[in-house]
């Protein structure tokens, strides 16, 4: 165990393999999530028939699929629609590269960071690998030949383009405040301030989660793939594991953009007050408890949103993002870069 | 196996730098637009890996993130509403040109070969040492670049801008199609 190839190599690879491992889990399971908590929303039921109250249904979900006829289109792109999943699937795996869940920890006298690498640009690495995941979208919507996934593939792109902007530069207003790009020292920078980014943020905040929102294509921003003119929008001729492709990769990056929503402005892995003495007990949950159930509470809002909201018209849409969102952050950039300079000198 | 972990950088750089000439050569070639842009994102990728390498991370993201990530999306964006289906294959246009681009890329290469050898007799060592160089204390190349673009650069900085919002202001110009209708007096087409 303590051969230094060993501890180079193995250890990297036994993480990369437990975190692809709980992330698919979570993913499978996040859909479970979503429609129960819909269901409950609807006053339905909602899946109850595999397992014990339901409990397996992500499972036999995931054989389903698996098994299922992989259609291809006569008149499809063949190239480009088999590249497409794994354009869009590639780029929400391999953010998780950077992204730190925890503190470090020692295990049988190793010394384990959680995280694979703490990459001094890790929140560029994130925003600039997820912007890779559009193509899957887009090219998948115009290999298919279908009207329907081209529309749904251009509307994608306008949207996520347009929402990219404001994204950036309501992170920009956290990377003023840490002084920072590394999402490890984000998280220090708001224990040493002893706050959570969130209350000189509480803008940015908004900004971010609304264009984090549009990012994954959910609702009420979910035009890509308006079922009720566009029939499933970019996906409508996928199916089997390139349909679960695409599935899971959306919830996967909903998990992204919540992770990095709890590291950028709510603290990371840190409890409430880190500073606070007095709340000295709440450290007897560990780091990776805090961090998850602040990462499931956004999916749950994520989910909330869909039960609640009816979706936007492209032109509102459009709107949003550049004549709202886009002049608000800049304005808050401005803001943030001058309160900084005020209390830092 | 130890000439692979002795050499890694190199293995690495070459496989990473032929991916990205063979992406080049794929986008001059391949007679599907959609195929060419999508050669040409793997030439962005692959340079950023080059950048990588050259430990100039902050590059390697910025490249990704507005070359692959925003400028190549638009260009799919148009290339996809365009049908190609009835459209002929213009074979004259590229023939005529090829020994000027052969030309041009020779030339081009062994500007950048001076370039580098010159680089390296005036401070000695070249790449991420020199990079490191430009700032004295600085932790870490997002801060070099931010450092040297907004001191000793600052000008010329400022005046890329301005060309660039010369640029788009032109292309908005030449994409309105009823610029004369719009004109007061001017008659709106219904």
């Amino acid at each position: 165990m303590t051969d230094p190839l060993m501890l180079s190599l193995g250890i990297p690879l036994i993480k990369g393999v437990v975190i692809l491992g709980v992330l698919l889990l979570t993913v499978a399971y996040l859909t479970f999530a979503e429609r129960k908590i819909l269901a409950y929303m609807q006053v339905r039921i909602g899946p109850n028939r595999v397992g014990p109250k339901g409990w397996l249904q992500p499972i036999a979900d995931g054989l389903k699929l698996f098994v299922k006829e992989d259609l291809i289109p006569g008149s499809a792109e063949r190239f480009v629609f088999m590249l497409a999943p794994i354009l869009i699937f590639a780029p929400a795996i391999l953010v998780w590269a950077v992204i730190p869940w925890g503190e470090p920890f020692s295990l049988a006298g190793v010394e384990i960071t959680p995280f694979l690498a703490d990459v001094n640009i890790a929140l560029l690495f994130v925003i600039a690998v997820s912007s890779i995941g559009i193509y899957g979208i887009i090219l998948g919507g115009w290999a298919s030949n279908n009207k329907f996934s081209l529309m749904g593939g251009l509307r994608s792109a306008a949207q996520l383009v347009s929402y990219e902007v404001p994204m950036g530069f309501a992170v920009v207003a956290v990377v003023l405040m840490a002084g920072t790009l590394s999402l490890v020292g984000i998280v220090e920078a708001q224990r040493a301030a002893g706050l959570w980014f969130i209350v000189p943020g509480i803008l940015a905040f908004g900004i971010y989660f609304i264009c984090g929102v549009a990012e994954t294509n959910r609702n009420p921003f979910d035009l890509p793939e308006a079922e009720a003119e566009l029939v499933a929008g970019f996906h409508t001729e996928y199916s089997g594991m390139k349909f679960a492709f695409f599935y899971l990769a959306e919830y996967a990056n909903m998990l992204v953009v919540s992770s990095l929503a709890v590291i950028l402005f709510f603290g990371g892995w840190l409890r409430p007050f880190p500073n606070l003495e007095i709340l000295g007990f709440l450290d007897l949950i560990p780091p990776f408890f805090w961090y998850a159930a602040k990462v499931l509470a956004f999916i749950f809002v994520y989910i909330w949103f869909r039960g609640t909201f009816p979706r936007y018209r492209f032109d509102q849409l459009m709107q949003i993002g550049w004549k709202w969102l886009l002049p608000l952050s800049l304005a808050n950039v401005m803001l943030v870069a001058l309160g900084v300079l005020l209390v830092k000198g | 196996m130890d000439f692979l972990i002795a050499n890694f950088e190199a293995v690495l750089f070459y496989t990473v730098a032929l991916a990205a000439v063979a992406g080049g050569i794929g986008v001059v070639t391949l007679k599907h637009p959609v195929h060419a842009a999508l050669a040409l994102l793997e030439t962005f990728v692959m340079v950023a890996v080059l950048f990588v390498l050259r430990h100039a991370e902050f590059l390697a993201a910025v490249q990704v993130l507005v070359y692959a990530g925003g400028i190549m999306v638009l260009y799919l964006f148009a290339i996809m509403l365009v049908r190609f289906k009835g459209m002929r294959p213009d074979e004259v246009f590229l023939s005529g040109i090829a020994p000027l681009a052969i030309l041009g890329g020779v030339l081009l290469g062994s500007f950048v070969a001076i370039g580098i050898l010159l680089g390296t007799m005036a401070t000695g060592e070249g790449g991420a040492a020199a990079m490191r160089a430009v700032g004295d204390e600085l932790p870490g190349n997002t801060e070099a670049v931010g450092w040297v673009l907004y001191t000793t650069y600052l000008v010329p900085f400022e005046v890329v801008s301005v060309v660039l919002l010369v640029a788009m202001i032109g292309a908005i110009i030449f994409g309105r199609r009823d610029a004369e209708l719009s004109k007061p007096g001017g008659e709106v087409k219904p």
